[in-house]
């Protein structure tokens, strides 16, 4: 599916870090399978040749790695970057969570990346090889059935099947055609929600927050978490907490965390994504992002480097606090 | 050996039930499966893997020990602990039943924890054979029969029946109860479907990964490897693989206190946590480098070192198909054991 070819990715990488122009490489590597890839950090071109991939599960953002990658290294990190991910990018360096001059971002345009886990459900489990095809996917089992064939717009990841841009907002070079930012539906599935009494929708949370294994996931791989040490995981902070033992401490964390990624949360899905219950976070912060939208003007984090996010900027327009309940009303 | 036709299961179900809660995965209403208290209306989901494994019945994740109550100058200590009541799990498959044996030598050695003892002995437990395993399915390399899974009660599912066949005396106690149900079947009658079974283990992608070069002796061998760092990278420190690990088995205790008084717990630890075994002067492990070479270590390495040979993992994959980034012990067997591609 992805239009920008692996070897376009590769070649520029090689020939960057050969000419020391980079001291290393940040992108996704091959895994066992063909579709588990690890985010990873290559030092020379022969790594690179021998276990880069870019294909249609290249899901994982990489933005955030930079924040302890550039620490470890005296040179540049060249980072590969899709769309989304260069929102994260700019949000990190707004915050100012790595230096800049230490980066070399490449853009990369994309088409949408696939979830395993719906390709299995419509596939089987027992994958033993995956073809792109111009529609999407032929699978083919362990299970000597015929193979199967996936359409690729039915196993998108939620984040890609709602991509709010295919348009890259920082970088230093983009390889490929630029795209455009959408108009998408990611506020649909908020409006549902808001559309409930608060009884059902206090229940709707529930059974979703009672799955929660409290694995933290969602917190570890979010580029807005990136706290040097994290409250729940204080034990001198008095929250801390390491399981959750009853529905108040489920869902004390996740309000904590939906608060204080509120209006820096540039809704880049990973937290979602990573869920191993499928936990839908992404809603948690998309009405944040909606509310902002409606009470303070558009916004969206991570567009531009720099931006003051409404939640911490003051201006004399800011909206009183009644108006926000007569807003509510309406 | 025991045969019933599946439009008699929920009859099955019903007749279990009624001597002990029975448990067995169901839908979760998010693409997953979990074990479910049976009801009427509560269907059987015959998926592979439950998301939380079934070591949640013994350990779970989070359990009152004691309570302390302070009555002025005095401290009441209370033992808040419930006895457990005889319960059912269907359903198990067989790396999950091994992982039973692996948290048994931890919590059944001396001193025995009363805690995990109480519910092991109220236990019966029906595994299920395992028509369809998957990709990240690697039991076999651990010496596991997927097409002879153990329990009290083995089972097998075909498109119209379901086999049952004891292996315990709890077991067969279990199927006695049965009888008007079930009809006696000749053990052959599963013979094909276990043939089945073995023919797609054999084509499953990671059939072959080998032990070899794990177990005893080997924490020399592997301590120092360069590997740990370039296999951690990118590792989130998350815990996401250990607490859907069937055989992952650490925990902390905790003081939680009321306000006229304390409960103590105790939860899931995961060696990936920087606060994991922290003690006065600190913590032990200061980077994740340490943190991740642990939790492969232990189960590779440490505890076969203490538990003759029995490696603490199963091969159940939930690892694979969970950690974030992918980043996984089949991986790191590989890598360490000069495996790699
Ligand atoms: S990733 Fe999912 S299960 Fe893990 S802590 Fe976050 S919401 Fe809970
Ligand atoms: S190995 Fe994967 S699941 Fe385990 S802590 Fe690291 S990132 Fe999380
Ligand atoms: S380490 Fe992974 S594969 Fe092994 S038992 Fe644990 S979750 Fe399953
Ligand atoms: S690892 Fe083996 S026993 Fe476990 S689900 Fe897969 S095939 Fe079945």
């Amino acid at each position: 599916m992805q239009k920008v070819n692996r070897d376009v990715l590769l070649e520029k990488a090689a020939a960057m870090l050969d000419a020391g122009e980079v001291q290393a490489v940040l992108g996704w590597g091959a895994g066992e399978f063909a579709y588990d890839v690890t985010p990873r950090v290559f030092e020379t071109s022969d790594e690179l040749r021998a276990d880069f991939v870019w294909n249609d599960f290249c899901g994982a953002n990489l933005s955030k790695y930079l924040v302890s990658k550039t620490k470890k290294l005296e040179g540049k990190l060249l980072v590969f970057l899709k769309p989304c991910d260069t929102y994260s990018f700019n949000q990190l360096l707004t915050e100012h969570r790595f230096e800049r001059e230490k980066v070399y971002a490449v853009a990369v345009p994309c088409e949408g990346m696939a979830d395993v886990q719906k390709l299995k459900a419509l596939a089987g489990d027992g994958i033993s090889s995956i073809e792109s095809t111009d529609s999407g996917f032929s699978v083919t089992t362990i299970y000597d059935d015929a193979p199967v064939e996936v359409k690729g717009a039915d196993v998108l990841l939620e984040k890609c099947a709602n991509c709010k841009s295919r348009k890259h907002v920082a970088y230093d070079e983009l390889l490929g055609d630029e795209g455009e930012v959408l108009d998408s539906n990611r506020f649909d599935e908020v409006e549902r929600i808001e559309a409930m009494t608060s009884e059902e929708r206090f229940a709707f949370w529930q059974g979703e927050l009672s799955r929660c294994i409290r694995c933290n996931a969602c917190r570890d791989v979010c580029p807005a978490c990136t706290c040097e040490k994290c409250v729940f995981d204080n034990p001198n902070s008095g929250a801390e907490n390491k399981a959750p033992t009853t529905s108040f401490e489920e869902q004390m964390f996740h309000v904590i965390r939906a608060f204080h990624v509120a209006g820096r949360c540039t809704d880049c899905g990973e937290c979602s994504r990573v869920c191993p219950q499928n936990i839908p976070l992404h809603l948690l912060n998309r009405k944040f992002i909606k509310d902002i939208n409606t009470f303070y003007g558009e916004y969206q984090a991570g567009a531009e480097e720099g931006s003051r996010a409404p939640l911490v900027d003051y201006t004399l327009e800011d909206l009183e606090a009644e108006d926000v309940f007569k807003k509510e009303a309406e | 050996m025991r045969k019933c036709s599946l439009s008699k299961l929920t009859d099955l179900f019903q007749k279990i039930n009624e001597s002990a809660s029975l448990y067995l995965p169901a839908t979760d209403n998010a693409g997953g499966a979990v074990y479910t208290k049976w009801a009427d209306g509560v269907e059987y989901l015959d998926v592979l893997n439950t998301v939380r494994s079934p070591k949640d019945f013994f350990f779970p994740q989070s359990e009152n020990l004691m309570e302390f109550k302070l009555k002025g100058k005095n401290i009441e200590i209370l033992d808040i602990r419930e006895e457990s009541e005889d319960f059912v799990i269907f359903g198990v498959r067989a790396c999950d039943v091994k992982s039973f044996e692996v948290l048994d030598r931890v919590f059944l050695s001396e001193p025995v924890d009363s805690y995990y003892q109480n519910r092991r002995a109220h236990a019966v437990i029906i595994s299920m054979a395992c028509m369809r395993p998957a990709d990240t399915c690697f039991c076999t390399a651990f010496g596991i029969d997927a097409a002879e899974p153990a329990g009290d009660v083995s089972a097998w599912k075909t498109e119209c029946d379901l086999y049952l066949k004891a292996n315990t005396e709890k077991g067969a106690q279990l199927l006695a109860k049965l009888s008007n149900l079930t009809e006696e079947c000749d053990d052959s009658e599963v013979s094909p479907l276990q043939e089945k079974i073995r023919n797609i283990m054999k084509k499953l992608p990671l059939e072959g990964i080998s032990l070899e070069n794990f177990g005893k002796g080997k924490t020399k061998e592997y301590f120092d490897s360069p590997l740990w760092t370039e296999l951690s990278e990118a590792c989130l420190g998350c815990g996401t693989c250990t607490f859907v690990c069937p055989t992952c088995q650490c925990y902390d205790i905790k003081d939680f206190d009321t306000g006229s008084g304390v409960i103590r717990y105790r939860c899931w630890d995961s060696c990936m946590y920087s606060d994991f075994t922290k003690m006065a002067h600190g913590n032990s492990r200061n980077t994740q480098v340490e943190r991740f070479r642990q939790r492969f270590m232990h189960k590779l390495v440490y505890y076969p070192e203490n538990n003759d040979g029995l490696f603490s993992c199963v091969g159940c994959g939930r690892c694979l198909s969970k950690c974030p980034i992918s980043m996984n012990i089949v991986k790191v067997m590989k890598a360490l054991g000069g495996e790699k591609k």
